[in-house]
């Protein structure tokens, strides 16, 4: 097995350290509320207008053991995680242990040497009495995280004044007096760092106007608000289940049934039942639990019944690592099912890919009446990413139902009649006096059971290959990446597209280099709207790299356009690459 | 007012003499009675011989998979809460496969009527033994006969406090049209388990054997108790009574979602300027 290059293997200086780049990982025992500072600390700069990227790791327990959560921030443009960390909040002594040798050459671990019982004198550490400090300024020790809050703002250099705001939004509810408790934990902290932390060599840059922050299963969730979804059934899995909370949190206002299923099966045969009736339907799971799913998918073709299914990846097989990261389920996604009919399969990079094309599964799924699967995993589930604002304009929303009077005013209706398009008018059941007929098995125009042979093949060829060239039409090419003649070629889907552009903005000073994210990933684009074979055909040097064993988009590529990857890098361990490891990887490819 | 015609539909696939015959009859019946065009409901079915029933009626009808008509049902009813939703299913669909559905389905007290052609053996795959069939009954899979105990869905039922659970036998059809009836009418979940006997591979429960020993359930039973309900359940053998074993009120899924409760979820259109302001709320 070749070395996996880990933090401590970096030498060489990213090019743009002159920019404002700093990385704050948060460590400690579930339960002790390192999310709950990690998620204040992102509001706290996307508020005040920095680029934020924050990715979680977590054990699947609900106390102890030992989890992180990162936090990058930057006044320009980020996309993933780095592996230096420029501070270190440890909450236990592990988070000593693991990050110390993580540290960049002026980081800082801040750390409670009293709770932790643990002191240390080097340079690097910083030892602020979180809990003392907390009962002295908050009167209750468990403002001590609120404590630490400040104290990584002060050695910042931060205004602490967006905090403050943070702080009474947050505790409005529980009345002036938590307020003023956590005011003046937090103003505790920042004074004891701004005061103590003389090694602090930080510079804030200037702030801007406040960014939004959205991690990835939320951006799932709003984009299927956003397209009509009137109905979420499921089973909770991880990393799937922040999808089903986002929509029942919108339950109400948008007027959304949302349903927790007794298993996955279940789960989407009430998705399909719903969209039978007339609505828009979803539903999320795992690998696990879309392994549940399969019959359902295959029950959805047959019957032409649209649904969206969010597939959030973790490792396998079996239960494999619950709550860690994985691209192993596409060709699974892509080949399960029983039967051979058409399915759209989006490979969303960014949250706000993941809005817009939850967006367009929708839109896809409604117009051509099929299942439309969204890929992602648990690193882009839970990573947070800040922008400016999404572009609205660019969502669609068309009604491809039959319902109302156009369908009441028809004296004969067939549900799966034969057109020229394969797409056959979907009438919603009650609206007309029309029956509407659908069946699992084979069936002729108005849906009753048929065993005719020719009638099965004008079905066949009505649900696949009338529709799937239209279908593919519509798909956008791969995304691609950096300078127009490249020499080498870094290939990847899903949530390494973050990964991949880092990379090759880093890598671009000392080669020709470029990327080709596969987004939009199945049906693979038309290579007449943008030939990406070429690119790759043209390079010295294509490397494919995934968070996999096998290389499954390799295999896909190679089976759908007979390119064959010479060179790849894979990952498998569960957790994400890290921009440093990653290009770590590169090098030691390209020399 | 509808009439027996408008319900005409496939000519069926049964065997001479199914029970399902008349269970098909009697259902067109109670739908003209009850004045349910076929427009006006929808009927979801599993696999099995009782998954084709409603095809060979005029209907709304979503034929769907093994076992998971229930789901499916769910589904459709949450989505459009003015449409009576019935379930037809089989021993084998509903005992078997879904009986994981239909657990939860009965907790969950949808207006959704469950009508199971309970034959006791599998017809369509041709003589195995279903979770109803009698503990040593000996079928073809099953050298040794049912090693395991028959299921007794009515006690699982009244156990689980489903609020109608009756029994009805295709060779009563007076008795099964005012049960149906009687379920379609009910508010909340319904489970109608309707003996029907298989008359090409069931050789022990034959109309005969059914015949000497069903008897209805008359006035002095009191569907209303459940503890009484769930001791005539256990009822089987030399006797078997058919008709309302138990009846309650539980509160109906669908009124605890305030949003359906003047216009179904399909009727309500969607608004996207609601979006802009959604989007806001991730400016932190």
């Amino acid at each position: 097995m070749r070395h996996r290059y880990s933090c401590k293997d970096i030498g060489f200086v990213l090019y743009y350290l002159h920019f404002m780049d700093y990385t704050i990982k948060i460590g400690g025992e579930a339960g002790q509320g390192i999310q709950t500072i990690g998620e204040t600390l992102g509001v706290v700069f996307a508020r005040a207008g920095y680029h934020v990227f924050t990715n979680q790791d977590y054990e699947s327990r609900i106390r102890g053991g030992h989890n992180y959560f990162q936090l990058r921030l930057s006044d320009r443009p980020i996309h993933c995680a780095r592996c230096k960390a420029d501070i270190v909040v440890a909450l236990d002594r592990e988070g000593i242990y693991r990050y110390e040798k993580e540290l960049t050459d002026y980081g800082q671990i801040i750390y409670d040497s009293q709770s932790l019982k643990e002191k240390r004198q080097d340079a690097h550490f910083l030892d602020v009495p979180f809990v003392s400090l907390a009962v002295e300024h908050g009167g209750n020790k468990i403002m001590a995280n609120t404590v630490a809050t400040g104290a990584v703002l002060g050695m910042l250099g931060m205004d602490i004044d967006i905090l403050l705001g943070v702080l009474k939004e947050t505790f409005k509810k529980k009345g002036q007096e938590v307020i003023e408790s956590n005011v003046n934990a937090a103003m505790a902290g920042y004074d004891y760092a701004v005061k103590n932390c003389i090694k602090c060599s930080f510079v804030a840059a200037q702030t801007t106007r406040p960014k939004m922050l959205i991690s990835g299963n939320d951006a799932i969730g709003f984009g299927a608000v956003a397209s009509g979804l009137k109905f979420y059934s499921a089973y909770p899995m991880t990393p799937s289940t922040s999808i089903m909370l986002y929509v029942a949190s919108k339950a109400k206002e948008y007027g959304i049934v949302v349903e927790q299923a007794e298993d996955e099966i279940a789960a989407i045969n009430m998705a399909l039942g719903a969209s039978f009736a007339g609505v828009r339907a979803m539903t999320g799971t795992s690998g696990g639990g879309f392994a549940l799913m399969v019959e359902g998918l295959s029950l959805a073709a047959m019957t032409e019944t649209p649904v969206v299914i969010a597939l959030a990846q973790r490792p396998g097989p079996a239960t494999g690592l619950p709550t860690k990261t994985a691209q192993a389920d596409l060709l699974f996604a892509l080949f399960t099912a029983h039967g051979e009919f058409p399915r759209v399969i989006m490979a969303p990079g960014t949250p706000e890919e993941c809005f817009f094309l939850t967006n367009k599964a929708f839109d896809l799924a409604e117009k051509y009446q099929i299942p439309a699967i969204i890929l992602t995993d648990q690193y882009l589930a839970d990573s947070q990413w800040t922008y400016d604002g999404f572009d609205l304009s660019r969502l669609r929303y068309t009604d491809y139902r039959l319902r109302g009077e156009a369908f009441d005013k028809l004296t004969e209706y067939k549900r799966h009649a034969l057109t020229e398009s394969g797409v056959s008018p979907l009438a919603v059941p009650g609206d007309g006096t029309c029956v509407v007929v659908t069946d699992s098995d084979e069936h002729d125009e108005e849906g009753h059971i048929t065993e005719d042979a020719e009638l099965t093949i004008q079905m066949t060829h009505k649900r696949l290959h009338k529709k799937i060239e239209a279908i593919r039409a519509e798909i956008d090419p791969p995304k691609f990446y950096g300078t127009n003649d490249p020499e080498i070629v870094l290939v990847g889907w899903g949530s390494m597209y973050g990964l991949l552009r880092e990379a090759v903005d880093s890598l671009a000073g000392k080669c020709k280099i470029a990327m080709l994210h596969f987004t939009e990933i199945y049906p693979m684009a038309d290579i007449n709207k943008f030939d990406y074979i070429k690119v790759l055909n043209n390079a010295k040097r294509a490397i494919c790299i995934e968070q996999n064993v096998t290389g499954q988009l390799a295999q896909l590529i190679a089976l759908e356009h007979g390119f064959r990857f010479k060179e790849r890098i894979n990952k498998y361990d569960g957790r994400p690459f890290t921009l440093e490891g990653l290009i770590g990887e590169i090098n030691a490819l390209i020399g | 007012m509808p009439s027996l015609d408008d319900y005409k539909g496939q000519t069926p696939a049964w065997c001479p003499g199914c029970g399902n015959f008349s269970i098909l009859k009697v259902f067109k019946e109670a739908m003209v009675e009850l004045g349910l065009a076929p427009h006006q409901f929808v009927v979801v079915s599993g696999i099995g011989q009782a998954g084709k029933f409603p095809h060979y009626l005029r209907c709304n009808t979503f034929n769907g998979l093994h076992g998971r008509s229930l789901p499916v049902a769910t589904g459709f009813r949450l989505a459009n809460n003015k449409m009576p939703v019935f379930v037809v299913s089989g021993d084998g669909d509903c005992y078997g496969e879904g009986g994981n559905h239909l657990i939860h389905g009965i907790r969950r007290n949808l207006n959704i009527k469950y009508f199971v052609h309970d034959n006791q053996i599998y017809g369509l795959t041709k003589g195995q033994g279903s979770p109803t069939t009698m503990e040593g009954m000996v079928t073809k899979n099953l050298p040794y006969g049912v090693l395991s105990t028959q299921l007794n869905p009515l006690a699982l039922a009244i156990a689980l406090n489903c609020t109608f659970v009756a029994r009805g036998f295709a060779g009563d059809q007076e008795q099964l049209k005012y049960l149906i009836k009687e379920a379609a009418s009910h508010q909340g979940f319904a489970l109608v388990d309707i003996l029907q006997p298989c008359v090409s591979f069931n050789k022990v429960n034959t109309y005969e054997w059914y015949k000497e020993r069903v008897y209805r359930l008359d006035h002095t039973y009191n569907c209303e108790d459940r503890a009484e309900a769930f001791k005539k359940s256990l009822e089987w053998g030399d006797r078997i009574p058919t008709g309302i074993l138990f009846r309650c009120r539980r509160p109906l899924f669908e009124e605890k979602i305030p949003f359906i409760q003047d216009t179904s979820l399909v009727s309500q259109p969607f608004d996207p300027s609601k979006v802009s302001k959604t989007l806001q709320e991730f400016f932190v």
